[in-house]
């Protein structure tokens, strides 16, 4: 069983790495799209799928990212590849200074002030806070990353650049899903009390996974940013913190391989519904209701901990 | 001075609107701990619904103005709530066991298909009620002129909510809706037909938020298919704000907001009108985490 889901993963990753050769470029971009919402996705998963913290304004993280990789870049000509850990940085401080004292809010209210926070921020951007945001235009001008020297600039060159932040993304959070952190994490979800009740800090738990998630985000814009080299307001309107939500509930809340299918569908979707123009959207929103009702818990929903039986001579020496 | 009274008319007949949506929101966050994103779709699609009425029947030129509003008033709701009805048959039934947050996604996804559905019908751009309605003269009040339409917008609405307050607390069925809000299991039990109670209630909060939609018609003059996303988040912050699930929470939460926002915009900053409502919310979350007339919940173990 195992065995067989390490070839179906290592068929997919080799289809992938070779994808950019029989495609154009436009498809190209919009697998670097699905790159970009599944690291957003995966960011958000921390927080929504294994902490259980409804969050509903991602965007706000993912903004701070790329406000300081374009602020920092068009002011001072920092590269944009080595503001990786700056944007991680100031977006999982604006996490942490606004979820400090709202992180002990019940579900309900904390999905409120998330879509709140969002909404703030990106009025704060048009109206040009500090004077460094541009307004409503945005910031324009930010330059290409560069990897030793070699700058990237065309779509399946991004392609590489996003994958592998992709599976660098995969492999940490895979770790972290199995670690102390990853199970206390969960435990608080599945039951605050008893977790409490188990030496289990949980506002400190839900606190880190708060930030953590916000930082990853922060990331992934800066590398939005680069990508787009302009951003505006609108980039980061409510609609995104939706559609990275319904990415994490529809592909299945808590698992990686969910998350890549959710953001697969939710990016690659509307291509394929392109045809329909205006109703798009219409046949989307049906879609969204439809797959809810046939997989309530998503499509690929976390799988149960399993751990094996420790062996009869060494019992209770099971580390 | 007289500016100020005329920015507390104004947000206190915007903030009744904020509470007749809010209404929606808290009933059926009371009986199924679902934030019905949908509602405010609902909305949009009553003051839609309104501006098709009025073109077509012209009841306030066959029946005279004031019948004919109530009449529309009616229609409106009527086919509002109707629509209400078939959304939660449609989205959320199916996922009453489910967990809560799948229910949200359904809830996001029925959001975009109505918007999209008006969108379609009505087409993307702002579209206007006729002007002749209500006449545009302000009345005397104490030496403060204040418009006609506010004041039907404010007597309309504290009207509908006071009704809504009497059912709930005086009549039967109000007393079941209550129940079920409290413990459904408990309340099956009591033999209360609990589903019943779940459709009344997206009978009874759709005709409100529909009702809010034709009065915001009436009283701006122009309607888009996208005003159901800013009224709706105002209106569902107002509920929180009031302690969700609490009726006369939502009431008090709707005009609070509504008289902030417009003394903040007139007194602060305009641009920052959309975002007032929110730091208002996170500041009295910080200082009362149920809200203003929430309870405290004690955690089950």
């Amino acid at each position: 069983m195992k065995d067989k889901s390490m070839y179906i993963y290592g068929g997919i990753f080799a289809v992938l790495a070779v994808a950019p050769v029989f495609l154009n470029p436009y498809w190209v971009d919009v697998l670097n799209n699905v790159g970009l919402y599944a690291i957003l996705g995966l960011s958000l998963n921390l927080i929504v799928g294994h902490a259980g913290l409804f969050n509903l304004g991602h965007a706000a993280f993912f903004a701070v990212g790329a406000y300081t990789a374009a602020i920092l870049n068009t002011l001072y000509g920092i590269p944009v590849l080595w503001l990786l850990p700056v944007c991680a940085l100031t977006a999982g401080l604006f996490a942490g200074i606004i979820a400090r004292p709202i992180i002990h809010l019940r579900g309900d209210y904390l999905c409120i002030v998330t879509i709140g926070v969002g909404e703030i921020l990106r009025i704060a951007l048009i109206n040009d806070l500090f004077g460094i945001t541009g307004g409503p235009n945005g910031i324009f001008g930010i330059s290409r990353p560069t990897v030793f020297g070699y700058v990237i600039r065309k779509p399946h060159e991004f392609y590489y650049l996003i994958g592998t932040f992709l599976m660098v993304t995969i492999f940490l959070f895979h770790r972290l899903e199995n670690s102390r952190f990853g199970r206390a994490v969960n435990y608080v979800r599945e039951d605050e009390t008893a977790a409490e009740g188990s030496g289990i800090n949980a506002s400190h738990y839900k606190l880190a996974v708060f930030v953590l998630g916000a930082a990853w985000a922060g990331m992934a814009g800066d590398i939005f940013a680069a990508k787009m080299t302009i951003i505006a307001p609108e980039s980061f309107n409510f609609w995104e913190s939706v559609v990275m939500f319904a990415i994490v509930i529809l592909g299945g809340s808590g698992s990686i391989p969910g998350v890549l299918l959710g953001a697969v569908l939710f990016v690659g979707l509307p291509e394929v519904f392109r045809d329909f123009a205006d109703a798009r959207m219409l046949i989307f929103g049906a879609a969204m209701v439809v797959m809810m009702i046939v997989r309530t818990e998503g499509i690929l929903p976390q799988r149960p901990r399993t751990y094996a039986l420790p062996e009869a001579s060494n019992a209770g020496g099971n580390p | 001075m007289e500016e100020f009274f005329q920015q507390l008319t104004n947000g206190l007949a915007v903030g009744s609107i904020y509470a007749l949506i809010a209404l929606g929101y808290t009933m059926v966050y009371g009986v199924l701990k679902l934030i019905n994103f949908a509602h405010g779709d609902l909305f949009t699609i009553g003051a839609y619904l309104g501006m098709t009425l009025l073109a077509s029947f012209a009841l306030h030129e066959t029946i005279g103005p004031f019948l004919g509003l109530i009449v529309l008033a009616l229609m409106v709701m009527g086919l509002v709530a109707i629509l209400g009805a078939i959304v939660e048959r449609t989205a959320y039934r199916p996922l009453r066991e489910s967990p809560r947050l799948s229910a949200v996604v359904s809830a996001l996804g029925a959001s975009i298909f109505l918007q999209n559905a008006v969108m379609l019908i009505y087409g993307a751009r702002f579209q206007v009620y006729p002007e002749d309605l209500i006449p545009e003269t302000s009345i005397d009040l104490f030496g403060l002129y204040i418009p006609v339409v506010r004041i039907l917008v404010l007597f309309v609405s504290l009207a509908l909510m006071a009704a809504l307050f009497i059912f709930i607390q005086k009549t039967r069925i109000g007393t079941a809706i209550r129940a079920a809000a409290i413990d459904q299991d408990a309340a099956r039990l009591m033999g209360i037909d609990v589903n019943r109670v779940i459709l009344l209630v997206f009978l009874i909060g759709p005709a409100l938020g529909g009702a809010a939609g034709l009065l915001v018609g009436l009283q701006y003059g122009q309607i888009n298919f996208t005003m159901g996303w800013t009224y709706g988040m105002k209106a569902f912050t107002a509920a929180i704000l009031g302690g969700i699930g609490n009726i006369p929470g939502a009431m008090l939460g709707g005009l609070i907001l509504g008289v902030i926002e417009a003394l903040g915009s007139a007194y602060i900053s305009i641009a920052w009108k959309d975002a007032i409502a929110f730091f208002v919310l996170i500041l009295i979350l910080i200082v009362r985490p149920t809200g203003l007339l929430g309870e405290r919940v004690a955690d089950k173990i």
